[in-house]
């Protein structure tokens, strides 16, 4: 009943277009806003955001960009890893050599180091398609990951070959470093992602992001009603890069702090965010939520109950934790190709209709 | 010759030697793309479990042990009886033949006519939960694979080059043995696809599957036959890199080595996957050998990729590959 418009009185165009077009919807949105940036920081403690809040704000960034490759664009990538590594990398030089520059500042030029490197590792495919593709995109995940244990300039020759964020602040809040508080960076990584999300969904929906979906849906076909391949696919993954190297550049500075190249950005990690997106659904914004939220939690769950409740060791319960999502994902390939988000979908249609069924 | 050359020579060979492994996996996931168009990222992860099957059977493990322990509070290990290496790897064929049947009654018979990517995604799936099953079932510690292959220094090649060339090469007897039983499972896979009447109904089913079907062929026997097949193929790569480096979880990573391998020789040729198999090989141990002391070594974890890469911007469908031909 209250999931509906009643009837269609749209004068403008503004109003036809815009994202929530219920009212029950756009209510659910300002409230979730509003708890996420007003509630959760006054509550939030240190187990949350790191175990829950923090992984969930970046991931969902990563979710983000490799959507609009993926699910949006069609060109598969296997490289993320290495391209968060590109965000991580770049955001440490920056942070070491100018300290006195903002780090909002200096997590954005990560994000447009990696997407110029995205943009190099994109030329190929406009000659790879498909798997080729797919596989193509390894080389980038190895040899970044290679080139970044290698090169002592890097990681600034420090003896044990990692790197470790530095102390900086935002507002006068430490973000990174060890004095950082819970709701610091919970809030500097939501800020971050609701500024992203926001500008994903719009450029989704405008000319940018048709024309991904069209050369997603037949390249040759968009190639003939007259969408350039070239800017096209570049531009994919420019923007999708520019997102993954800023989720990167987070994990790095806030989440984690100091990283080693293989174990937090190797092919692993790539993996995972390709899970979130399938599970969430390609080609979706709230799929790339959904499915961030989905592979963070599930993980902390079934910790909690096979260790927390029924005493299992670790490694057997991490064991387990492979054969459920590997299962999930199968599952949900045969259920719901279209992910989460073609639940949500499918919901929605039938609560505006309920309670007739047609 | 200077030592240079023959030192270079050297790491050729046991490149064209590791080339021939990594044909090994190939192989399996030619077999299966060419049957149903399904890109096998569980290939390696098949090997994985066929060797820790393997392993499991030869030693009397009790399957599940670990879980059984953890649920009822039990203190199960083994049997108590080891298996000689033949019967073992005959049980271990058999639980490859099961798990194809599983795969296809499970999962592929739910994903016909979805497009390639999301079957490619459903294996990815498939690679993760047998990985965990694996584990679970055997035990995720480093096992060692002994089934009777010989093993070190080859020292008839040893002795002979050293007279020839005053210089002995070091080739591995494991290494022989894998190209000998490489060679042996090329030709009998090529014999069998092109001459038995199986193989000529897996070409149709290749080929079209709906004229296929129409004409009495039987989609279902097929995938199980070709999953069984690439199945067999696992056990034989999982037996050698067992033997070569123990049987542990890295050995599913052979599967990513496999793919460069694939896209040079191309997806649809069997040669193909010997071929690009060896010039990645050898690529890679000459790369290392000349250019990888320059720039700090350990380029065999990307160089395949790369070269893969560059190789494919000049001829998209790899060296054997059926050219790509698109319609709108």
């Amino acid at each position: 009943m209250l999931y509906r418009e009643a009837g269609d009185f749209k004068t403008t165009y503004a109003a036809d277009s815009q994202t929530f077009p219920i009212r029950f919807d756009r209510f659910a949105y300002w409230s979730l806003l509003v708890v996420a940036f007003l509630v959760v920081p006054f509550v939030i403690n240190d187990y949350w955001a790191n175990a829950v809040f923090v992984p969930f704000l970046i991931y969902a960034i990563a979710a983000l960009g490799l959507n609009i490759l993926t699910g949006y664009c069609g060109q598969v990538s296997l490289g993320t890893g290495g391209f968060m590594a590109v965000g991580a990398y770049a955001c440490y030089k920056l942070m070491t050599a100018f300290p006195e520059v903002s780090i909002l500042i200096h997590v954005l030029l990560a994000g447009g180091v990696t997407a110029a490197v995205g943009v190099v590792f994109g030329l190929p495919s406009l000659r790879i398609k498909g798997f080729y593709l797919a596989v193509a995109t390894l080389a980038a995940q190895f040899f970044l990951v290679w080139l970044f244990n290698k090169v002592p300039w890097f990681y600034n020759y420090s003896a044990s070959g990692q790197i470790s964020a530095p102390e900086r602040s935002v507002l006068g809040h430490a973000v990174t470093g060890a004095q950082t508080t819970a709701p610091a960076k919970y809030l500097f990584c939501l800020a971050i992602l609701f500024a992203l999300a926001w500008l994903a969904r719009n450029l989704t929906r405008g000319t940018v992001g048709r024309k991904w979906m069209a050369i997603r849906d037949m390249d040759i076909a968009a190639e003939i009603i007259g969408v350039n391949p070239l800017t096209t696919k570049l531009s994919a993954f420019a923007i999708s890069s520019f997102y993954i190297g800023v989720a990167g550049a987070l994990f790095f500075s806030v989440y984690l702090g100091a990283v080693e190249v293989g174990e937090a950005f190797g092919i692993q990690k790539s993996f995972l965010i390709l899970f979130m997106i399938i599970i969430g659904g390609l080609g979706s914004i709230f799929g790339s939520f959904a499915g961030a939220a989905f592979m963070v939690l599930l993980p902390v769950f079934l910790k909690n109950v096979l260790v927390g409740h029924l005493g299992w060791a670790t490694d057997l319960a991490a064991h387990v934790e492979l054969m459920i999502v590997g299962a999930l994902i199968v599952i949900f390939l045969i259920a719901e190709p279209h992910g989460m988000a073609q639940l949500w979908r499918l919901a929605k249609e039938k609560l505006r209709l309920w309670p007739f069924p047609h | 010759m200077p030592d240079q050359v023959l030192y270079a020579m050297e790491a050729g060979l046991n490149g064209l030697m590791a080339g021939v492994m990594y044909a090994l996996v190939a192989l399996g996931f030619v077999l299966i793309f060419k049957a149903s168009g399904i890109f096998n990222y569980a290939q390696g992860v098949l090997a994985l479990f066929a060797a820790l099957t393997l392993v499991g059977f030869q030693d009397g493990q009790i399957p599940f042990a670990h879980l059984i322990n953890a649920i009822f509070g039990t203190e199960l290990h083994n049997f108590g009886w080891t298996l000689p290496a033949f019967v073992a790897i005959v049980l271990a064929a058999a639980v490859m033949v099961l798990l194809a049947m599983v795969i296809e009654r499970y999962v592929l018979k739910h994903l016909v006519n979805q497009p390639p990517i999301i079957l490619f995604m459903a294996t990815i799936g498939m690679a993760y939960f047998l990985e965990g099953l694996g584990d679970i079932m055997w035990g995720a510690d480093i096992k060692k694979l002994d089934v009777g292959i010989p093993q070190g220094i080859n020292d008839t090649i040893e002795s002979v080059t050293d007279s020839l060339l005053g210089y002995g090469f070091f080739i591995d007897n494991l290494d022989i043995v894998a190209s000998v039983v490489a060679a042996l499972l090329v030709i009998s896979l090529t014999l069998f696809s092109q001459y038995s009447k199986q193989g000529r109904a897996l070409r149709a089913v290749a080929d079209d599957h709906q004229a296929a079907l129409s004409v009495g062929i039987s989609l279902r026997f097929i995938w199980v036959l070709v999953w069984s097949i690439a199945g067999f193929v696992a056990l034989v790569a999982g037996i050698m890199w067992g033997s070569k480096s123990g049987v542990q979880f890295s050995l599913s990573l052979i599967a990513l080595k496999a793919l460069p391998v694939l896209m040079l020789g191309g997806f649809t040729s069997i040669p193909g996957a010997i071929v690009g198999g060896l010039i990645i090989g050898m690529g890679e141990k000459l790369f290392e050998f000349f250019v990888g002391p320059m720039i700090g070594g350990a380029t065999e974890n990307w160089f395949a990729y790369v070269l893969a890469l560059l190789f494919l911007v000049f001829r998209p469908q790899g060296l054997f590959g059926e050219r790509i031909i698109e319609r709108v």
